[in-house]
């Protein structure tokens, strides 16, 4: 194999990781950002964080191999994109640490404010995450100021611009979405009529946010198209993506809320999958100079390294795959409290 | 304030915290397959409610763990950038083996133990209880081989990194990469088995998984000592003492013959950290400081009490206590650890885990004898000595990791051909190969200024602090509690249609108590 192609490989499956983390660990942030709006008493709030109860951390492993893949197979882009997002990066572990020890302590006493306070803690923590993983994309998109050793060289409020938090709301509402239907399908009774409005309202907040977000990065950002023109069959991915999103209140209407999720999950594959797209060849564009951007050629490992890499996925992924089926189908069917509850 | 020291200061602190739950969780979790396998076999309830009671514990302790991980994954990019660059290679690799091989699977099988005992077969509940402690076994494995790697680098080699330039013929071709007249180096694998299998790997492994046996062991000890004492739960407590207190012994006992080994090893490759372990100045005779407080000024230990020759005798086995052991003035000063911490921290960790010895040794003759529960006084040394167990195993890491400075990545040195001393430069002094290994201070990431480094250090402190706090509560809480009584329709059995009962169980209470607060206190 040549080492072009083992780098496209592992680019490839570094999209994998990202999209089965966005699918994934999204629908638990989801359910953070909507959990003190749609649910309203202890019990529901309960029903809501034991929804995601077993199954959140394993989703958050989806983050740490695509962070452990990057550092060993394209090293100079790990280096240089967490230590150009220094302080949104320790934001976003605070972040997750937030939303981590809610679900753990909130229900170890009963008093009303320490309740309250995990909760808020559960929402600020999911609503956060969302907002900086979207941003940290919105500015990969446009590209840093970075030296020729790959070292940014900006301040953090260059890369707070309005297209990045842009990116970052919509990246809140997607989520919220795609958590809302997740929890539609998890719950019965007065919660899932109220979550019914739920999906509605942040399907239409995504829906606006999408436009403004297309016409905006096809308009103003160069990257994302540039290559539609070489490879046209590219276009068949936001085609995809725009009927998904049509399948999404077709499905609610219809009261298949398994369909809407399938295709809240895909939307969110294209979106992330158009993202890399975009950025291909470069991890990190440079703003400055482009011959110093950091691209899956010059940032890559040896070829020795990415094929033993190869060898623990062929061996590790199986494995993964069929527990994660597994714990799924444990899990399945509405959420019930039992004595280990949280 | 100087960026390096803020990184190193930040690092320090965030694995220590994160390094107080995996030893809790790895040792618990072969203490709660034992317990389950038990249970499995015996059907007796006692081994299920004990079973439960750690999994309550084990999942809080899980949690953070959890999250404090993720921070030590995230700051080798954020704060140690250059040294991604160098080691991303190697070293990357060990950790992406990690995620998929351990991470997927504790968390995976955790869930069916902390949430599904009553969803599925008691034969897949023992299945999943086993993946759960051999998961965190996993995850200890790949960050230590890790370590290990850049403590006595193997496995290899460090190369210029190639980019797209122009050659001297004019054509474009790969030239060496040169940045404002720096050539860029990094390290890459040329064989894995010799990388994950370096000088260390094997004694810093059973080192590390030892001490979580101690932790786990030493965490049951004081939680049932403490029951015994008040007499609470006395058929739980007596079951989960005396279990934990042999697993105790042997791992006590398994550090000190184990970490004996460890010594000469680190000796033979980092002899700079031994000399620096035992304020050992002068190329000679190695004496055995038992009190003592090293003074570099002055080079030698101040108020030192010890046996003349000791560790000559630790390091060669050498019964004539004479042997010469190479010194601090065999190095520069600029390639010496930290004196003071590396000295102290070693002797924590020595001098604890040699009571560690004494204290279980005792524990168990005194059961032996049948008359422990007289012995109040080492109940209560029991219940305390969790705290200097957990002192034990960080000091550890301090030594080994402070001892290890000024380097990240800790270039090899060669020993004469007598094998007792050696290879130096033309002033007395071992010259290193700068280009072999990578200094501490040239680690760091040039993108992140001091202040963003102090920022993000306080934030962490608070953080942690409250964190420690609200869990000290928590898990003194349950504690306090204790493991509940068993109700009948909980016990395992596969001839019911458990899963429809505790449905149908649910459902009724959430009907009937909806408004009253629940949840696993
Ligand atoms: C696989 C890597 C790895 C692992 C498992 C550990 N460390 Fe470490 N440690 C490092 C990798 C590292 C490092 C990245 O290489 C640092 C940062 C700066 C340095 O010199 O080494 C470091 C520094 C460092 C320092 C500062 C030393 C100094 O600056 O003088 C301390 C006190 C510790 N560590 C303590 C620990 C503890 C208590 C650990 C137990 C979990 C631990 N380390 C595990
Ligand atoms: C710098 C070093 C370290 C890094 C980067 C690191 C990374 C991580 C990460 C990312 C997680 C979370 C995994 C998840 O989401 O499930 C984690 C958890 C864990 N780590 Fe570490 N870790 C380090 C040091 C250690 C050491 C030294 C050990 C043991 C010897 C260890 C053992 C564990 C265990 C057992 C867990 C599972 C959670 C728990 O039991 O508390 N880690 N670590
Ligand atoms: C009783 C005598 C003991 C001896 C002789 C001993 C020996 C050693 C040695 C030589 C090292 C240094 C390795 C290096 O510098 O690379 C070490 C490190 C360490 N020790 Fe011990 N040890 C003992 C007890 C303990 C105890 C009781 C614990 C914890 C409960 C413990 C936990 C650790 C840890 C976590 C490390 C760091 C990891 C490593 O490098 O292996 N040790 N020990």
């Amino acid at each position: 194999m040549s080492p072009e192609i083992l780098c496209i490989i592992w680019f490839i499956i570094l999209n994998v990781l990202l999209i089965g983390y966005a699918i994934l660990d999204g629908f638990d942030l989801g359910v953070g950002i909507v959990h003190p709006f749609a649910a309203k008493t202890d019990t529901e709030r309960r029903l809501v964080m034991n929804s995601i109860g077993p199954l959140w951390d394993g989703n958050e492993v989806w983050l740490v191999t695509f962070g452990g893949a990057l550092f060993a197979m394209f090293p100079n882009a790990y280096a240089s994109i967490f230590s150009a997002f220094y302080l949104p990066f320790v934001l976003l572990l605070f972040a997750l640490i937030f939303r981590a020890v809610s679900l753990e302590f909130r229900s170890k006493r009963t008093s009303g404010a320490w309740r309250s306070f995990w909760d808020f803690l559960f929402f600020l923590g999911s609503t956060l995450s969302a907002l900086l993983f979207g941003v940290a994309v919105g500015a990969l998109m446009q590209g840093l100021n970075i030296s020729e050793l790959g070292d940014y060289q900006g301040t953090l409020l260059d890369m707070v611009t309005p297209f990045s938090l842009l990116v970052g709301l919509f990246t809140v509402a997607l989520l919220a979405m795609h958590g809302s239907i997740y929890l539609y399908l998890k719950t019965e009774g007065e919660l899932q009529e109220r979550l019914h409005g739920w999906m509605w309202g942040t399907f239409y907040v995504y829906l606006a946010f999408f436009v403004v977000v297309t016409l905006y990065s096809t308009i103003l950002v160069d990257a994302s198209l540039k290559h539609f023109t070489d490879y046209p069959i590219l276009w068949l991915v936001p085609m995809l993506n725009v009927l998904a999103i049509a399948n999404i209140p077709r499905a609610i209407s219809q009261h298949r809320p398994f369909y809407a999720f399938i295709s809240s999950s895909c939307t969110i594959a294209a979106l992330v999958f158009l993202f890399s797209a975009a950025l291909y060849p470069n991890l990190l564009p440079a703003t400055n100079n482009p011959d110093y951007a950091i691209t899956i050629f010059n940032a890559a490992s040896s070829p020795l390294t990415q094929k033993i890499g190869l060898i623990i996925v062929a061996i590790g992924m199986p494995l993964v795959l069929s527990y994660t089926i597994l714990i799924y189908w444990t899990f399945r069917g509405k959420v019930e409290l039992g004595e280990d509850s949280y | 304030m100087d960026i390096v020291l803020l990184s190193r200061l930040q690092f320090a602190f965030t694995v220590s915290f994160h390094y107080i739950f995996p030893p809790l969780t790895i040792g618990l979790g072969i203490i709660i397959a034992y317990l389950e396998t038990k249970y499995y076999f015996t059907k007796k309830p006692i081994f299920a409610k004990a079973c439960q009671f750690w999994v309550k514990i084990f999942v809080l302790n899980f949690a953070i763990g959890v999250a404090s991980g993720i921070v030590m994954e995230f700051q080798f990019g954020t704060n140690w950038a250059s040294y991604s660059r160098f080691v991303g290679d190697v070293f990357g690799s060990a950790l992406a083996a990690e995620g998929i091989f351990a991470f997927f699977l504790e968390s995976g099988f955790l869930a069916v133990v902390a949430f599904g005992r009553q969803m599925v077969h008691a034969g897949f509940y023992l299945f999943s209880v086993y993946m759960v402690a051999m998961g965190s076994i996993f995850s200890a494995i790949w960050i230590v081989v890790a370590n290990s790697w850049q403590q006595t680098p193997a496995g290899h080699h460090v190369v210029n990194i190639m980019r797209e330039g122009t050659l001297p013929d004019g054509s474009t071709g790969m030239i060496p990469w040169v940045v404002d007249g720096v050539l860029q180096r990094r390290a890459e694998i040329v064989n894995f088995v010799e990388m994950v299998f370096n000088h260390s790997t094997v004694y810093r492994l059973s080192h590390v998984l030892l001490g979580c046996l101690a932790v786990g062991a030493f965490h049951v000890l004081s939680i049932s000592a403490y029951y015994m004492l008040k007499g609470k739960h006395p058929e739980f407590a007596r079951h989960s003492f005396n279990g934990a207190l042999i697993m105790a012994f042997v791992a006590s006992l398994g550090l000190g013959i184990n970490g004996h080994f460890q010594a000469q090893n680190v000796y033979e490759y980092q002899p700079v950290k031994m000399a620096a372990y035992e304020g050992h100045f002068e190329t000679g005779r190695g004496d055995l400081h038992l009190i003592g407080w090293p003074n570099g000024e002055e080079e030698r230990v101040d108020y030192a009490i010890g046996i003349p020759g000791g560790l000559s005798f630790l390091l060669f086995d050498d019964i004539t206590f004479s042997k010469p052991v190479v010194g601090l003035d065999r190095f520069k000063k600029e390639d010496q650890p930290p004196l003071v911490i590396s000295f102290f921290s070693w002797r924590a960790m020595v001098g604890l885990g040699s009571l560690m010895i004494l204290l279980t040794g005792l524990g168990l003759f005194y059961n032996w004898r049948g008359n422990l529960k007289e012995k109040r006084w080492l109940l209560w040394c029991f219940v305390f000595a969790i705290g200097f167990v957990m002192v034990a195993n960080h000091s550890g890491w301090i030594s080994a990791e402070v001892g290890r400075q000024p380097w990240t990545v800790n270039p090899p040195v060669t020993w004469d051909e007598t094998g007792e001393d050696l290879v130096v430069g033309a002033d007395g002094k071992v010259e290193y190969n700068e280009a072999e290994g990578l200094r501490t201070e040239n680690s760091i990431s040039a993108a992140v200024t001091p202040a963003e480094a102090l920022t993000s250090l306080i934030l962490f402190v608070i953080l942690y602090i409250a964190l420690t706090a609200v869990w000290i509560f928590v898990l003194d809480r349950k504690i306090r509690t204790g493991p509940v009584p068993l109700g009948p329709d909980e016990v395992h059995d596969d001839a019911y249609g458990m899963r429809q009962a505790t449905i149908d169980k649910q459902h009724a209470r959430l009907s009937s108590d909806d408004d009253e607060k629940g949840g696993a206190v």
